[in-house]
């Protein structure tokens, strides 16, 4: 990071472990982020209101108040992008705050390298987006304007649930959609458990898609949480 | 913080003191009187204005005023309960309201008119029945009475004022009363009377003048006295018992009266409770089965007067022998009794005289050391047992067309064959006749047979023939002596046909226990026991039966348990939970709560009772008390096995938590050594690193380490959460469509960096059906899996990871190259704690168990292996059903 101090994004730490709100800041503010901390949920939306962070880390596990309700408050009034922090156990916690808005999650114990990279891609999603009509990464193309999508400059045929599927990914790429909300986007929302057309349809499409389907790299899978597609200029 | 979670200790005190109330039993007062308008509810509510006012929680259960306007006054003040309207044949009648009494849970109950007779359909046929469920509850209860309905003092009552009284009050529900007599001189009550002081219904009127005669009055006093002054002395008992001051029973005497379907018996049995009363003693009712069976009506009155006995305190013994004197010494001798109760024989036939002057003869002979009383049964009137005239009863009318008929044949046939025999012989054929019959008919189609067939004989056969005249004496001397010994004969025959008879159904009993107890016997476990028991009683009793069993709480289940063959209403629940609480039989056909449909059984045991039986008869008929007999001894025979079963499991229990120290033992040692060692590691680093000396150089190996160790202890520690909630059952699987091939390579994602030292060779034999599995715990046990291999087999070779699915099994292979497993560990691996001989250090032998309880959980099983050209191979194996097959649509 290399932005003076002047545009220093500002980043607010809601958790209650002081030991890692400590480490959290020090990393952070070596990396040119300006950094406020709160130490339960109350503070955490207090401070939100009164800091306008460009970026919220929220632990799930707070003393005061469920960190999903934190979420929901803050959702009310604020897009801020949210990346929420939790132990290992509790999918249902993840794609709880997933459902509910939070940008990304990662869980507890994890490497400050991903940590950085997680959070610069939040930020950019979070800017308004340039109304790009195509989509790049890797080698995959998709332009939505005219639904082509190319592999290393080669057109792939797709069923329109499967280009419905991964306009969405796309339209997401670096941030994890949970099954629910991809089944509600392209299925409609009385597909909520439905989650075996999920599979086949991601099946056919990284058979469509992917060098070598049994190792994907463009469409990830979060287990237990939903996909996410891989996010590269 | 802190200080909320701390306990009030006034809230504690009151928690402490409200338990202790419930685990007593309430007091019980009762306001005695000689007669109506002596004041007792005066008194009593009173008496409830004074606890009133010494802060108790008194609420009036129920209380009628007559419109008297001083005992209203009274009311004033004091909380009523409303009452319950209950609908009796289109009639709106007003009821106590037990349950909202229950649940309102006052200290004291006031709770008028003891002897009354609750509106059919209520929970308990009588009121002291209720009275007797609130003291239970703990809640005191004061109540009124009037002398003559105490149960012993019936029959004193009715000599004294000739009326019978209807509705009576057992002793035994006085037993543990204070009495409060409430006095009043009879030319006082009188003179209220002439007042109108007194409530008289008006229909009654006439009767109450009758009653209310001062000569009535003086002995009704005399014994209302009495009975408090009985109760006076018993709660000086009771102090000196509960003082444990040595005096067992004052007398040391023990009672026994013999009990019989007699009519005369009820008294006997009053008699002897009140000489038990006055000598302070237990007493016995004990009724000896005879061979010879008796008649329904007769079966009625004997169960009522055997109900009669343990009403009033008796302990009920049913014997069998064959003499009743025998039965009745042999119960004395083992039972330690000192004096034997017995009617003196009234019957007025010279028979019953006969027999009872043997009895007692007997009796007499034997009784030894035990003192007699011969009981003067009181003149009264003699319902049903007067001869009467009454064919039918007990032998069908074809038994009597089948004796005349046989009387028709034996004619015919001698008067085909008088020609060539004597008059004399033919005598044989009607006798041959007369005994064949006996084999197969009643007495009384014996006795009419018998005498037929002499009058036949004597009108066809003896001279003169065709007339009943006999002119010679050796005539007449034939025609008595063959009446004499066809009577006899079939008295005989008759006789042994009913012995018969009783014996195939004694038989038929034991066998039915026999059946039961060998069937219980086999019962795996509880619910198989239930199981058996319902099919043995439906067998036995031809009736729908449902069993509750006693919840692990101690409470009677709210439910039948799914063996029943009735599902249990909550009424009759409730009716069942009364059984299972008092330990005594409930519902229809018995004392309590008879409104119910089925009569409910509790299978009492030593350390209470494990569960109810209920049993729904069909039709009206009231089982009789050989079906009652056998119903208690399947419930004693069922509670036992039950209870068996139960010790059974908590022994297995035992045995767990024994087995489940063990492992905690290993546990630890295990895990102290796996924790402490990244521990010290991570601290050395560590402090290496804050050194200023430490040489740049060795920085980043340092904080490698770090990272390492911290990842291991992370490995660790999820190890042995997975573990926790293995174990505890809390891993429920979130079944979802998911694709094997998709969970593999997340799989071989997540431990790149732990297999990077490894060559991976993927082989996924297409097409892969998908699977319901919960993504993330298979994930996580395809996860230690593939850690395994890394950590066990050496650098450079292969780990194979492979699936491949059947119709309907998919298996997925971690394969590798390592040293394998050695002999004779492959059965041990998936163990908690096992580690294999030899295994480098780190890891505490948790990782496959929890391969095996997270696939477990699946429904599906896991496989260890070795190779053949050398290493492991484990497999996961997961169930497959049919795939749902989503519509596809073509290309766009």
């Amino acid at each position: 990071m290399s932005e003076s101090p002047s545009h220093q994004p500002v980043v607010l730490i809601i958790d209650d472990e002081i030991q890692m709100r400590r480490l959290l800041r020090v990393t952070l503010e070596g990396n040119g982020y300006r950094v406020f901390e709160a130490d339960s949920g109350q503070a955490g939306l207090v401070e939100a209101a009164q800091r306008r962070p460009d970026i919220v880390v929220l632990d799930l596990g707070l003393p005061d108040m469920d960190g999903l309700a934190v979420l929901r408050r803050l959702r009310e009034w604020s897009e801020t992008p949210v990346l929420v922090l939790s132990v290992r156990e509790g999918e249902e916690d993840k794609v709880g705050a997933l459902d509910r808005g939070a940008d990304d999650y990662m869980n507890k114990p994890f490497s400050t390298a991903e940590f950085l990279a997680r959070l610069r891609a939040a930020r950019r999603r979070a800017q308004p987006a340039g109304d790009n009509a195509v989509f790049v990464s890797g080698p995959l193309q998709v332009d939505f304007s005219s639904r082509a999508v190319t592999i290393k400059g080669k057109e792939i045929k797709l069923t329109p649930t499967e280009y419905s599927l991964l306009r969405l990914l796309a339209r997401n790429a670096g941030k994890v959609v949970t099954h629910g909300q991809i089944l509600k986007e392209v299925w409609g929302p009385n597909y909520g458990g439905q989650t075996h057309y999920l599979r086949v349809y991601m099946a056919h499409l990284r058979e469509k898609l992917e060098t070598d389907s049994s190792r994907p790299e463009l469409l990830l899978t979060e287990s237990g949480i939903g996909y996410r597609m891989k996010a590269e200029a | 913080m802190a200080d909320d979670s701390r306990p009030d200790p006034d809230a504690l005190l009151a928690a402490i003191q409200k338990s202790d109330a419930a685990a007593k039993r309430g007091k019980f007062k009762v306001f005695l009187g000689m007669a109506a308008g002596v004041g007792k509810t005066y008194a009593m509510l009173r008496a409830s204005q004074r606890a009133q006012r010494e802060k108790i929680d008194v609420v009036v259960g129920y209380v009628e005023t007559h419109g008297r306007k001083e005992t209203e006054a009274l009311l004033a003040g004091l909380n009523v309960l409303p009452r319950r309207k209950v609908d009796y044949r289109g009639v709106t009648l007003e009821e106590m309201d037990l349950d909202g009494l229950l649940a309102r849970h006052p200290q004291l109950a006031v709770v008028d008119e003891l002897p009354h007779t609750n509106v059919p359909g209520s929970r308990h046929a009588k009121r002291y029945q209720d009275i007797i469920e609130l003291l239970d509850a703990g809640i005191d209860v004061f109540t009124t009475m009037n002398v003559q309905h105490a149960e012993s003092r019936v029959d004193t009552v009715r000599q004294i004022t000739g009326s019978a009284v209807q509705e009576t009050v057992p002793d035994s529900v006085l037993d543990g009363a204070e009495m409060e007599l409430i006095d009043l001189p009879p030319e006082d009550l009188l003179k209220r009377l002439d007042e109108g002081k007194v409530y008289v219904p008006e229909r009654a009127e006439l009767a109450m003048m009758n009653f209310f005669r001062e000569g009535n009055l003086n002995a009704l006093r005399e014994m209302a006295l009495r009975l408090a002054a009985d109760h006076v002395g018993q709660d000086v008992h009771d102090y000196l018992q509960a003082m444990q001051i040595a005096m067992p029973w004052r007398s040391g005497h023990r009672l026994l009266v013999a009990v019989s379907a007699s009519p005369y018996s009820p008294h006997m049995i009053r008699w002897t409770r009140r000489l038990a009363d006055n000598l302070d003693c237990p007493w016995l009712a004990v009724y000896v089965e005879q061979p010879h069976p008796i008649s329904e009506a007769d079966q009625e009155r004997l169960t009522r007067h055997l109900a009669l006995a343990r009403e009033l305190g008796a302990e009920v013994i049913t014997t069998a022998d064959a003499g009743v004197a025998r039965g009745i010494l042999r119960v004395a001798r083992q039972q330690n009794v000192t004096q034997i109760i017995f009617g003196k024989p009234g019957g007025a036939g010279i028979i019953d005289w006969f027999r009872g002057g043997r009895l007692l003869r007997h009796l007499v002979r034997e009784s030894g050391q035990i003192e007699l009383h011969i009981v003067r049964p009181e003149q009264m009137e003699q319902p049903e047992r007067k001869w009467r005239w009454n064919p039918g009863r007990e032998s069908p009318f074809w038994q009597y067309g089948a004796g005349l008929g046989v009387v028709g044949l034996c004619t015919a046939v001698n008067a085909l064959l008088f020609s060539r025999l004597g008059a004399e012989a033919l005598a044989l054929i009607y006798l041959l006749g007369v005994v064949l019959l006996a084999f197969g008919v009643g007495r009384g189609p014996t006795l009419v047979t018998a005498a037929a067939s002499a009058l036949m004989w004597d009108y066809f056969f003896l001279p003169p023939r065709f007339t009943f005249r006999l002119t010679h004496v050796e005539d007449v001397l034939m025609f008595g002596m063959y009446f004499v010994v066809a009577l006899v004969l079939g008295q005989f025959a008759s006789r042994m046909r009913w012995q018969e008879r009783a014996e195939r159904r004694r038989e038929a009993r034991a066998t039915a226990l026999y059946l039961l107890t060998r069937d219980l016997a086999d019962a795996a476990d509880v619910d198989d026991a239930a199981l058996r028991l319902v099919r043995q009683v439906t067998e036995a009793f031809g009736a729908k039966v449902a069993v509750l069993l006693r919840e692990p709480s101690g409470g009677l289940a709210r439910t039948a348990h799914h063996a029943s063959a009735f599902a249990v209403s909550e009424k009759e629940q409730s009716v069942a939970a009364w059984a299972f609480r008092f330990g005594k039989a409930a519902g229809r056909f018995t004392d309590n709560l008879p409104s119910a449909s089925a009569i409910y059984v509790p299978l009492q045991t030593n350390r209470g009772p494990a569960g109810v039986l209920g049993v729904a008869l069909e039709g009206d008929q009231q089982p009789t008390l050989e079906q009652r007999d056998l119903l208690d001894a399947y419930a004693r025979q069922a509670a036992l096995v039950l209870d068996r079963l139960r010790l059974d499991a908590a022994a297995q229990q035992a045995h767990l938590l024994a087995e489940s120290e063990k492992l905690s033992k290993a546990l630890l040692n295990s895990i102290s050594h796996e924790l402490r060692t990244p521990i010290a590691a991570i601290t050395t680093a560590a402090s290496a690193l804050v050194e200023p000396a430490t040489p740049a150089g060795l920085r980043g190996t340092l904080a490698l380490e770090i990272q390492e160790s911290a990842a291991r202890l992370n490995r660790l520690v999820s190890n042995l959460l997975d573990m926790t909630r293995l174990e505890s059952g809390n891993v429920k699987p979130r079944m979802d469509w998911c694709d094997a091939a998709d969970l593999i390579n997340v799989a071989l994602r997540h431990n790149e960096r732990e297999l990077s030292r490894h060559k991976l060779a993927l082989s996924l034999r297409q097409p892969l059906p998908l699977v319901r599995m919960d993504f993330v715990l298979v994930e996580q046990a395809l996860n230690n899996l593939l850690l395994n291999a890394a950590h066990y087999t050496p650098a450079g070779t292969t780990v194979e990871i492979g699936a491949s699915a059947t119709a309907d099994e998919m298996t997925i292979t971690v394969a590798d190259r390592g040293p394998g497993l050695p002999a004779g560990s492959l059965p041990h691996v998936f163990e908690k704690f096992y580690r294999v001989p030899g295994a480098p250090a780190g890891g505490t032998g948790l990782g496959l168990s929890i391969v095996k309880g997270l696939i477990e959980a699946h429904g599906g099983r896991v496989e260890a292996d070795n190779r053949p050209g050398g290493g492991a191979a484990f497999s996961i194996h997961l169930r497959v059903t049919a795939n749902p097959s989503p519509a596809l649509e073509p290309a766009a």
